[in-house]
């Protein structure tokens, strides 16, 4: 183990805050997610989601916003940020490919999956592509171990991949091209993800009812029941995987009026992001 | 050969339907009777209900529903919280995600029959936060819920007020135990509490607090609507009523299984298309990875809390993973174990540190490099991890490593007799040719 453990370095002094107009727009969602709770603190993680919302990855002036809409001091705050896997510590890609290698997807050959992506990147674990498109990272079971191997990207699911699909589907997230999960909605980056993690709605026209209702996994044992299981295997074959979209990146309207974030953080200029480079992680994948 | 009949779809019965996660879909297949029916009754009827239903826990301990709910003190003064526990981590566990994500409506209408019984204003869904598509269509079907006046004040003008919060976790496996899960809730590190006292006495907020397991939660609805007779037509005395079956691995049509407890492997992977094509099975979970494996001599347990138990596993969260004889018991273990020592809190120190030394000896056994005194110490750490630990998790982690041993001791020895894994890890995968692979030192003692 290094000496790294991949926290934000400890501020030096305190992080800058966020711009007037940019803590103006986040106190009015802190307090709408505060609002759901009996106590303030329980909205604690929900604004982490937000502040990544904001920035790409949990920052000092995100962990101080944080302490501030709360009452808490920011070492409480990382303390609680530093606990849970899904915060990001440094700056990441828009889409995050996550690749379960938990035993059952690994033997289904996850760990092919995430060895070919890998070397087809020419990325580590909890790296990023030059291009800033693509994080990669070895992700605990995701609870969809019936339709293993599985792949995550911004943990919506791609169910049954190979690492045939996995590598055309990276290449079409560089490329712009949308990609269609599984199970979920068409992608939306990184940063929006965060947001509905924050409890925000993705009020997207349609986003709710695509998807269906689930793959073939899910609807087997009750099309056995109901005599209308087709008497081929219910795994998805590579080749029907669902086809992707030609369409512009950034072509999904914005989730909702209030949600124009800041393309890039500037708040933290002591810390800077690491340029696109590969952003080594070096703290492995150490435990909360 | 296994009639399909033996499937009892009832969670799972309008997800063939057109946009089952909408209300409107949901309402015509009954959706919200049993809940009319609830509303109708004083709560602790719908507490009794709910007990002699005999409905037990399917978060993977199997305590009985009912009894928890009848543990909230009444009267007490304090506010009474309802908690699901929609964390689903468990590796090999994949039900409550597909049961929400096709039917949440099934899941808030158990919510509020739950939140009247114990007369609880406040309720929670905490779902694990990488599930975004699920996350969706809870909120959605929240908000539809209140639009409906199923949620907010004076539910169906029944008088009950209820306000509904669905809070996204952020990645930990330990949030999934209730106390680590309240803690988390609260906005802390998830961490397990000591107990007592108990969430039912002191729990969010130091409030009398439920935690439930999503589908616990779902199944009352039905049970309501449907009646206890009916309930206990399916399944045993001690475990009555239906539940998912979740198979995966290596089998021909994994996927989610719903029929009455008590059902055996046999029967499942009959239904399932066997084994895949070519393969015999070699070693499987009852409930996920923290219960101890299974053979093929395990294929006629019956499926229900005491069999299971009887045969020396649990039935945990019935998550059937399936792996055939391609598969090195000591990869699925180590990889296993790894898992574990990721996600130990860390809060006491037979799991924080057995954890690792468990890694580093599975590591150098599966390289090849270990001898038999590791087994040894293999079996004293986990011993020393099973029951000194202060949560359970520390217990799941020493599952796969006593089982595995007592099944596959020889496929252990073989690893430093062979140099190393002599298993090819291509034979296992998805896409592997369907012929039987060489398989080394596969069979089991
Ligand atoms: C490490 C660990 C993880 C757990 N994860 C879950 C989970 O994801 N979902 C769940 O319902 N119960 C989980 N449990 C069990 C809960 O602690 C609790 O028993 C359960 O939610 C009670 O619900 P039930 O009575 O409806 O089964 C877990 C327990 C442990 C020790
Ligand atoms: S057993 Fe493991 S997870 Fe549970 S409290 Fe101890 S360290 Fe934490
Ligand atoms: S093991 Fe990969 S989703 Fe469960």
């Amino acid at each position: 183990m290094s000496t790294d453990l991949g926290m934000p370095m400890p501020p030096a002094k305190p992080a800058p805050p966020f711009p007037p107009e940019v803590r103006a727009r986040l106190e009015v969602d802190a307090k709408e997610v505060i609002g759901r709770y009996p106590q303030a603190r329980s909205a604690l993680l929900p604004l982490l989601h937000l502040v990544q919302a904001e920035e790409g990855y949990v920052t000092g002036t995100g962990i101080e916003f944080c302490a501030d809409m709360l009452g808490l001091t920011a070492a409480e705050v990382s303390a609680v940020s530093t606990f849970y896997t899904m915060y990001r510590r440094r700056q990441g890609g828009d889409f995050h490919v996550g690749v379960c290698t938990n035993t059952l997807c690994a033997v289904m050959g996850g760990d092919e999956i995430f060895a070919s992506l890998k070397d087809h990147l020419g990325i580590g674990n909890k790296e990023t592509t030059a291009d800033g498109v693509v994080t990669l990272e070895h992700i605990e079971c995701n609870a969809a171990c019936d339709y293993a191997p599985v792949v995550m990207v911004n943990w919506e699911f791609f169910d049954d991949a190979t690492p045939q699909s996995a590598k055309e589907l990276v290449d079409d997230l560089r490329a712009g091209k949308h990609a269609v999960p599984t199970r979920g909605a068409r992608l939306c980056t990184f940063r929006d993800t965060s947001r509905i993690l924050a409890g925000f709605p993705d009020e997207r026209p349609g986003a709710v009812d695509e998807g269906g209702a689930g793959g073939a996994a899910s609807l087997v044992g009750l099309r056995i029941a109901n005599g209308t299981q087709a008497d081929e295997p219910a795994r998805l074959t590579p080749a029907r995987r669902p086809p992707t979209e030609d369409v512009a990146k950034d072509a999904p309207a914005s989730p909702s009026s209030h949600d124009a974030p800041a393309r890039t953080a500037e708040s933290d200029p002591a810390h800077p992001a690491p340029p696109t480079g590969p952003a080594t992680d070096q703290d492995g994948d150490q435990a909360p | 050969m296994t009639e399909p009949s033996l499937l009892t779809p009832v969670l799972s019965a309008n997800w063939d339907e057109h946009q089952p996660w909408t209300l409107d879909t949901y309402r015509r297949g009954g959706g919200y009777d049993g809940l009319r029916k609830a509303l109708a009754m004083h709560p602790d009827e719908v507490i009794q209900t709910v007990k002699d239903s005999g409905l037990r826990g399917r978060g993977g301990a199997g305590f009985p529903t009912g009894m928890k709910w009848g543990f909230i003190p009444q009267n007490d003064g304090k506010p009474h919280y309802l908690v699901v526990n929609a964390d689903e981590s468990e590796p090999g566990t994949c039900k409550d995600i597909p049961l929400m994500y096709a039917n949440p409506h099934v899941l808030i209408e158990g919510v509020i029959i739950a939140s009247y019984a114990i007369r609880s204003e406040h309720a929670f869904i905490y779902v694990r936060g990488e599930v975004v598509p699920v996350l969706r269509r809870l909120h959605n079907a929240v908000r539809e819920a209140y639009a409906a006046g199923y949620l907010g004040k004076n539910v169906l003008g029944s008088g009950l007020d209820l306000e509904l919060t669905v809070h996204a976790g952020a990645g930990a496996y330990i949030c999934g135990e209730e106390t680590a899960l309240l803690d988390s809730l609260e906005g802390r590190r998830g961490q397990p509490r000591l107990r007592p006292p108990f969430p039912a006495v002191a729990g969010l907020y130091a409030s009398p607090t439920c935690v439930n397991n999503v589908e616990s939660i779902a199944s009352v609805p039905p049970i309501l609507n449907k009646g206890v007779e009916w309930f206990r037509s399916m399944g045993s005395e001690k475990s009555p009523g239906f539940t998912l079956y979740s198979l995966s691995g290596h089998v021909k049509r994994p996927g989610q299984y719903e029929a009455p407890l008590g059902v055996t492997l046999r029967q499942l992977l009959d239904l399932a298309g066997g084994v895949r094509e070519g393969h015999r099975i070699k070693f499987w979970t009852p409930g996920g990875s923290s219960t101890p494996m299974f053979t093929d001599e395990h294929l006629d347990v019956p499926l229900d809390y005491e069999g299971v138990g009887a045969a020396g596993s649990m039935l945990g969260t019935k998550a059937l993973q399936i792996f055939d004889e391609t598969v090195c018991v000591v990869r699925a273990v180590l990889r296993w174990t790894e898992f574990y020592e990721h996600e130990s809190c860390g809060k006491c120190t037979p799991c924080r540190e057995g954890t690792y030394w468990l890694t580093q000896l599975l590591t150098r056994l599966e390289r090849g490099e270990g001898t038999e005194q590791d087994l040894e110490t293999l079996l004293d750490v986990a011993d020393n991890i099973l029951g000194k630990s202060f949560c359970a998790l520390g217990d799941g982690a020493a599952s796969p490593i006593q089982s595995s041993l007592k099944y596959f001791r020889d496929e252990y020895l073989a690893h430093f007799e062979h140099g190393g894994c002599p298993f090819d890890t291509a034979a296992s995968t998805a896409w592997a040719s369907t012929a039987p692979a060489s398989t080394g030192a596969g069979a089991h003692s």
